[in-house]
């Protein structure tokens, strides 16, 4: 038998006996960043296709809910920082090899970006909005005169941030179940989805909600093969990593990943997805929640999985 | 310059002195450590053998901790030792995620600390306490850069291992079996 | 020629044969003394020398350092307690020049800053009071406790006479307690670390040595080329000096012999590990003898100089084979020679180390007398690489008034028994609190100080009923540990960082002196012993017997009868002097005289013989744990001492409780989980008032189970270690007393497992 044990009894907070230092504000902050950045995406994405007309919702309302998703993350990502009056120390210096750095310079750009491309069509929303500045007139005017410049920035920032939430994690090596190259393309193309899910929960055209829907299928078919792709290459690595795959084929893990982010919230919206554009009747908003949700808890599970995984003891 | 620790696992006997010393001479909170001790047990009765190891940051040559810290405040001094400035730390836990030997903690005033080699007590030309404590002497410290530092002599004629070396990490913590 | 007596041990009792009237005329007699006393005082005063700690110590790397000696074990290792400019406690070092730690304190001395800090401190004195039938304690000043306490002992001792309350003690604190009880009359001092712990070898070693083995053990381990460890764990046994000197052991390449049936931290260092079946040792040391005799490798020259009865010890072992042995012990019979001739090889220069806390299974001094032999067969008493020839330096003390001899000893309760014990029975005086119709002495009032009896004595329930038996009980002690909660008076003392204490006068290889003075005031309400008993003594008419106002006028004096001063140790904390009594070993040819009857090493005991024992050591069988049960057996975890620390923050921060090891195969056939919280219930039915964590591990037999003594404490008072880990001196109901000297064999306890709570059995 094999044994191993701490004598001197460490027993840490939030350290032992498994890692725990990042709570629910770190996977929400993720979620709401790959949120953003799927709205963004498409609403850079059909703005340069010009599809502003068809894809309303899509390029202008939907974006409404990026700056509120952005500084809810960022104050999540506030909360979870245990020495807060230091904060500022994050933008005195700009640190390429830190995820965590240059996630935080993202934001800085993106979060203004957001809010000047939702208030670009805020007249569009409220048509009694008055700015009550001139400047910010001329603000609005420059800003809808360059539309399509914002929109080729968004999609790259979008790219960058949805990325950038994988990549939060799988920069630590030392957590086994993160140590994976897949992990930026599967949160991004998991952000894409649940942007592509929320714009179609919000919008009425049956014809944008179908193409939604469509690009929708495609994103879930890429995650679906990302996350078996990701757990085969755990399998055939190393002692650490096949330990940590195992939390989600028969550890403690496998009912929620399984029964709540494969299940419900892949296989199952992506079904009832084909069905409707099969014609039959299902209501928008079963399969969009169950997506949402779906990317809420694959990021609840892998920071807390991811957590959990460890070289030694 | 390069500092570095060796462990004699053949010596020590796992009474956490050095555990209690470095509470009392870098103020560890308590609940909280820098150093501390595992006990390996392999084999089945009467055929056991123990491996006894006091651990602490492996103060890296290539520290991820370093790396992933977004604003600095983990840094490296001379001789290789890795710090972590208080007063730049925001305490957002990226280096205790990126540390594969769980050697940092989050301080309850808020910042992240661990290890220092005790940096002030080596300015004033003394051991690191955890050293100078134990009873068994079986910690040896020093400049591996030179040949007569107490540790290079004692990885000079031992065996050593390091832990989690596919971690990448090169650490500097050296264990004598 | 060479006369041992010089190491004599100091605590042969003296037994006074007087009565009371005396006691009340050698009372007035005090005064001479007195007079005597006030010139020493007076002559101290001159020096003025400061009550407290201001202005003394020194400052070292811009921190305020001041002498002590620890106090967390009885190892007594010098260090010095750093304090900042606000006078807070920083840390505790060792100090380089003390050989008892070599400048390194061990976890439990480096933690020793906890026992000041413990808010859970006794904080002031405490009163036993009754409200609405409910016992309470209530706080009471110095004045109003020391005076109950007072009233008590003299309303016992007009009764019954002084002679029945004993005196329980561990520690420093105990001399003075001991100073003053002999003035009130009581000859009954006793200390757990007799019966309970090394009586056995002081009793096997003086039959054999003429002198028993003493603290700190003169085993010269730094030198030896082979250490045979027989269930001495050292390393989980943290006693500093051997813990440093079997690790330089190690270094140099010397071969260690560890006999233990658990693989103990030493025994995964050693050469060879020889994992016995429990309780069958004295059949092995018995086979190593017949070894070194029958294959001709024993020191001759040696035992033919110094050594009687070699022809009937020879005679003795004749039969005692390797192969006989192994059906006992199961130990292979090639490995038992192999090993002993590892021994021969390494001799004079090997150890057999006698072992400490030895009150294992009631024929314990038989069984330290074969460690004695094997040690005498090798020459490696007096011999480099086997033991020193130790030496302490005498510190005269002022004369005081002579005691009064009392009436009767605790020995009045045990006719013709144990009369080579050599100190009081802790067992046995609380055994004789007990009223029984034929006893001639029973025990009334009892003072405590610095042992926890309910955690210390086997057999709780008694040691419990011994105590409410009493007429008076105080206790002197730093916690509210259990032993607090049965007393009718408690006084604080304040720990051993914020006090004076005796000089430390133990012996090493040279002579050392050691200073204790506090580095910060007394926390609380609390005060040193020195100053309770003084006090005490004062408001009972005996204050002559304490012939200074202040201990630093006592310490001063002392120090200056031997060339140093009070001010010089504080400086030093540690002073060096030079041996007189010779070399630190024999000379080859040296012509030595042992204090025993022959005047030898006594391979064949006179003393025992003397008494209707066994003159050689015989195996016996002891009983093995029934069908389901396992042996319970039980040692020292490094970072804690006893049930003193188990309370002690920072070495709570380390172990916050014992857990019960069990092997895979026992946890198996059980279904017990790692970390599962079980219940021990013992053969007589006893189970365990608090459970204790599973440890399923490959270091322990299949026939027995261990743990580490200490845990397990039932005072809600003890905010951290109430409720955590079992406590093994209530499963330890099985108690086989040593007929030799009174030890209490605690080994033979049988443990089985409770998965659930068991309701209404539980002992509390
Ligand atoms: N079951 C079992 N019983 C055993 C043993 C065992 O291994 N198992 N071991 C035996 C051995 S070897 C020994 S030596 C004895 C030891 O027995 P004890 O010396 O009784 O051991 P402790 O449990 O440490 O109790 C010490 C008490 O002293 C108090 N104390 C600590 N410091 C001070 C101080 O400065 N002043 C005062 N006044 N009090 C202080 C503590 O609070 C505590 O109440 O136990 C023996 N009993
Ligand atoms: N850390 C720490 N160190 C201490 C103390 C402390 O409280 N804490 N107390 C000090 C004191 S006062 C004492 S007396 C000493 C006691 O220290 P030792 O004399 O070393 O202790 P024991 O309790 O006799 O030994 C316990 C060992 O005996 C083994 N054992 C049990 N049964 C048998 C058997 O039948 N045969 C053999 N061969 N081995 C057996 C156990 O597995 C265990 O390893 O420790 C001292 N050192
Ligand atoms: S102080 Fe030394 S012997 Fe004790 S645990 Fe630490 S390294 Fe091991
Ligand atoms: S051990 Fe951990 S904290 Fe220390 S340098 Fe290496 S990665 Fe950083
Ligand atoms: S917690 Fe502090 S030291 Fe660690 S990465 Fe964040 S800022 Fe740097
Ligand atoms: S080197 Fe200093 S800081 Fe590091 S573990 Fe040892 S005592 Fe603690
Ligand atoms: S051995 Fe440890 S506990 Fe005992 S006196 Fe020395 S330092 Fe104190
Ligand atoms: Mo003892």
């Amino acid at each position: 038998m094999k044994e191993e044990l701490f004598v001197s009894g460490r027993n840490i907070p939030n350290i032992d006996p498994f890692l725990n230092i990042w709570h629910w504000q770190i996977p929400l902050y993720l979620y709401l960043g790959g949120l953003a950045a799927g709205i963004m995406f498409f609403a850079g994405y059909f703005t340069i296709m010009r599809k502003e007309k068809e894809m309303e919702t899509t390029v202008k309302w939907a974006p409404f809910l990026v700056p509120i998703a952005l500084v809810l993350g960022l104050i999540a990502l506030f909360l979870d920082l245990k020495h807060q009056l230091y904060f500022w120390r994050l933008y005195t210096t700009i640190r390429f090899e830190s995820p965590m750095s240059w996630g935080a310079w993202t934001l800085m750009l993106v979060t203004p970006l957001s809010m000047v491309w939702a208030a670009s069509y805020i007249k569009e929303l409220i048509p009694k909005w008055d700015w009550k500045f001139g400047f910010l007139n001329q603000a609005e005017a420059l800003a809808i005169k360059h539309r399509k410049q914002m929109a080729w920035a968004m999609m790259l920032l979008a790219v960058v941030l949805g990325v950038y939430t994988g990549i939060l994690l799988s920069a630590f090596n030392a957590r086994p179940l993160w140590n994976t190259s897949v992990l930026g393309i599967l949160f991004l193309t998991s952000g894409l989805s649940t942007g592509l899910a929320a714009t179609m929960w919000m919008s009425k055209s049956k014809y944008e909600r179908k193409v939604l829907s469509r690009l929708d299928l495609i994103m879930i078919g890429i995650e679906l093969f990302l996350i078996i792709h990701m757990l085969m290459g755990f399998l055939a690595a190393s002692e650490v990593q096949i330990e940590a795959a195992q939390l989600f084929l028969g550890g403690e893990f496998t009912v929620v990943f399984w029964v709540f982010v494969i299940i419900l919230g892949l296989v199952f919206p992506a079904v009832l997805e084909i069905l409707e554009l099969k014609g039959f009747h299902v209501p928008v908003w079963i399969p969009a929640l169950l997506i949402l949700i779906g990317g809420l808890v694959f990021r609840f599970v892998m920071v807390e999985a991811g957590q959990i995984t460890r070289f030694l003891y | 310059m390069r500092y570095a620790m060796a462990i004699d696992t053949k010596k020590c006997v796992g009474c956490g002195d050095c555990v209690v010393a470095c509470q009392t001479e870098n103020n560890v909170p308590h609940g909280y450590c820098r150093d501390w001790i595992v006990e390996n047990v392999a084999g089945s009765y009467p055929n056991v053998e123990i491996e006894l190891r006091s651990e602490r940051c492996n103060h890296c040559d290539n520290s991820p901790c370093v790396r992933c810290c977004p604003t600095g405040a983990s840094h490296i001094i001379e001789g290789g030792i890795v710090k972590v400035t208080h007063s730049e730390c925001i305490g957002c836990g990226a280096c205790i995620q990126a540390c594969p030997y769980d050697a940092r903690y989050s301080h309850p005033d808020g910042y992240v600390d661990k290890c220092t080699f005790c940096d002030h007590r080596l300015e004033k030309g003394q051991g690191t306490a955890c050293v100078e404590v134990c009873p068994t002497n079986c910690l040896y410290f020093g400049d591996l850069e030179d040949p007569n530092s107490d540790v290079s002599k004692a990885l000079k004629n031992r065996k050593w291992k390091v832990l989690a070396p596919e971690a990448g990490t090169k650490p500097q913590l050296y264990f004598l079996t | 020629m060479r006369i041992l007596s010089i190491h004599i041990f100091t605590y042969i009792d003296i037994y006074f044969m007087k009565t009371r009237r005396d006691f009340i005329k050698i009372s007035a007699l005090g005064t001479v003394g007195a007079a005597m006393a006030t010139g020493v005082v007076s002559m101290a005063k001159g020096s003025s020398l400061p009550g407290s700690h201001e202005g003394s110590g020194s400052v070292f790397n811009g921190q305020n350092r001041y002498p002590t000696y620890c106090e967390v074990c009885f190892w007594k290792c010098a260090g010095w307690t750093y304090t900042d400019n606000k006078g807070k406690i920083l840390k505790i070092i060792g100090n380089n020049n003390d050989p008892h730690c070599n400048g390194r304190l061990c976890p439990r001395g480096t933690g020793g800053i906890g026992m000041y800090y413990d808010e859970d401190r006794l904080k002031t004195p405490l009163i036993r009071e009754k409200k609405n039938g409910k016992p309470y304690f209530r706080k009471a000043s110095w004045d109003e406790a020391l005076d109950l306490v007072a009233k008590n002992l003299k309303k016992i001792a007009d009764e019954h006479g002084p002679e029945c309350v004993a005196l329980f003690n561990h520690g420093s604190g105990g001399k003075f307690f001991g100073t003053f009880l002999k003035a009130f009359g009581s000859p009954n001092i006793t200390a757990p670390s007799f019966a309970q712990c090394r009586g056995p070898r002081e009793t096997a070693w003086i039959a054999t040595y003429g002198e028993g083995v003493g603290s700190p053990e003169p085993t010269d381990i730094r030198d030896t080329n082979c250490l045979v460890l027989i269930g001495t764990h050292i390393g989980e046994n943290m006693h500093n000096g051997q813990v440093q000197e079997m690790s330089q052991a190690i270094d140099k390449g010397a071969t260690i012999i560890t006999v233990d049936p658990r693989l103990s931290t030493a025994a995964s260092k050693s050469k060879y590990w020889l994992p016995i079946k429990p309780s069958t040792d004295l059949a092995l040391l018995m086979a190593w003898i017949h070894v070194a005799i029958y294959e001709d490798i024993y020191n001759k020259e040696y035992v033919e100089k110094y050594a009687y009865g070699f022809d009937e010890l020879k005679e003795h072992v004749k039969d005692m084979t390797p192969e006989w042995a192994y059906g006992i012990t199961t130990i292979k019979p090639a490995v038992i020679r192999k090993t002993a001739r590892e021994m021969a090889n390494a001799a004079p220069a090997v150890i057999i180390h006698p072992g400490r806390h030895v009150t294992w299974y009631g024929d314990d001094t038989q069984r330290i007398r074969a460690v004695a032999i094997l040690n005498a067969l090798f020459g490696s008493w007096g011999n480099r690489g086997g033991f020193y020839l130790k030496e302490s330096l005498h510190l005269p003390y002022p004369k005081t008034p002579p005691n009064p001899k009392p009436t009767k000893t605790w020995r009045d309760a045990y006719p013709g028994q144990f009369k080579l014990a050599s100190m009081a029975l802790s067992s046995g005086i609380c055994d004789a609190t007990i009223p029984t119709a034929d006893r001639a002495c029973n025990f009334k009032g009892w003072i405590v100080s610095g042992t926890n009896l309910p955690l210390t004595l086997p057999n709780q329930a008694n040691t419990v009923e011994a105590m409410s038996n009493l007429e008076f009980m105080v206790v002197i002690d730093t916690m509210p540990m259990e032993v607090t909660g049965y007393a009718d008076v408690v006084l604080p003392e304040c720990t051993y960082l914020e006090r004076y204490d005796l000089i430390r006068t133990s012996p090493h290889r040279e002579p050392y002196l050691a200073l204790r003075m506090p580095a910060v005031e007394p926390k609380y309400d609390s005060k040193p012993s020195w100053w309770i008993a003084k006090t005490l003594a004062e408001k009972m008419g005996l204050g002559d017997y304490f012939p200074y106002d202040d201990i630093t006028d006592l310490l001063d004096w002392q120090l200056k009868q031997v060339g140093s001063s009070l001010e010089e140790m504080q400086r030093i904390g540690v002073k060096k002097f030079d041996r007189e009594s010779g070399g630190l070993y024999f000379q080859k040819g040296e012509d030595v005289k042992f204090n025993t009857a022959t005047g030898k090493i006594e391979l064949f005991s006179n003393d025992l013989a003397a008494e209707g024992f066994d003159p050689f050591p015989v195996y016996t069988q002891h009983p093995g744990p029934p069908e389901g049960f396992y042996r319970l057996i039980y040692g020292r975890a490094p970072m804690h001492t006893f049930s003193r620390t188990a309370n002690n923050h920072n070495l709570w921060d380390l172990k916050q409780e014992n857990s019960v090891w069990i092997n895979p195969k026992v946890a198996d056939l059980w279904d017990l989980k790692k970390d599962q919280y079980i219940w021990l219930k013992n053969q007589d039915g006893i189970v365990s008032a608090h459970p204790i964590k599973v440890r399923v591990t490959e270091r322990i037999r299949w026939d027995s189970i261990y743990m580490v003594h200490g845990f397990g404490h039932s005072n809600k008072k003890l905010t951290r270690a109430n409720g955590r880990g079992a406590n093994d001196s209530e499963l330890i109901t099985n108690v086989v007393i040593d007929p030799v000297m009174g030890g209490t064999g605690m080994r033979g306890n049988f443990v089985t497992f409770l998965k659930e709570k068991p309701e209404g059995e539980v002992a509390s």
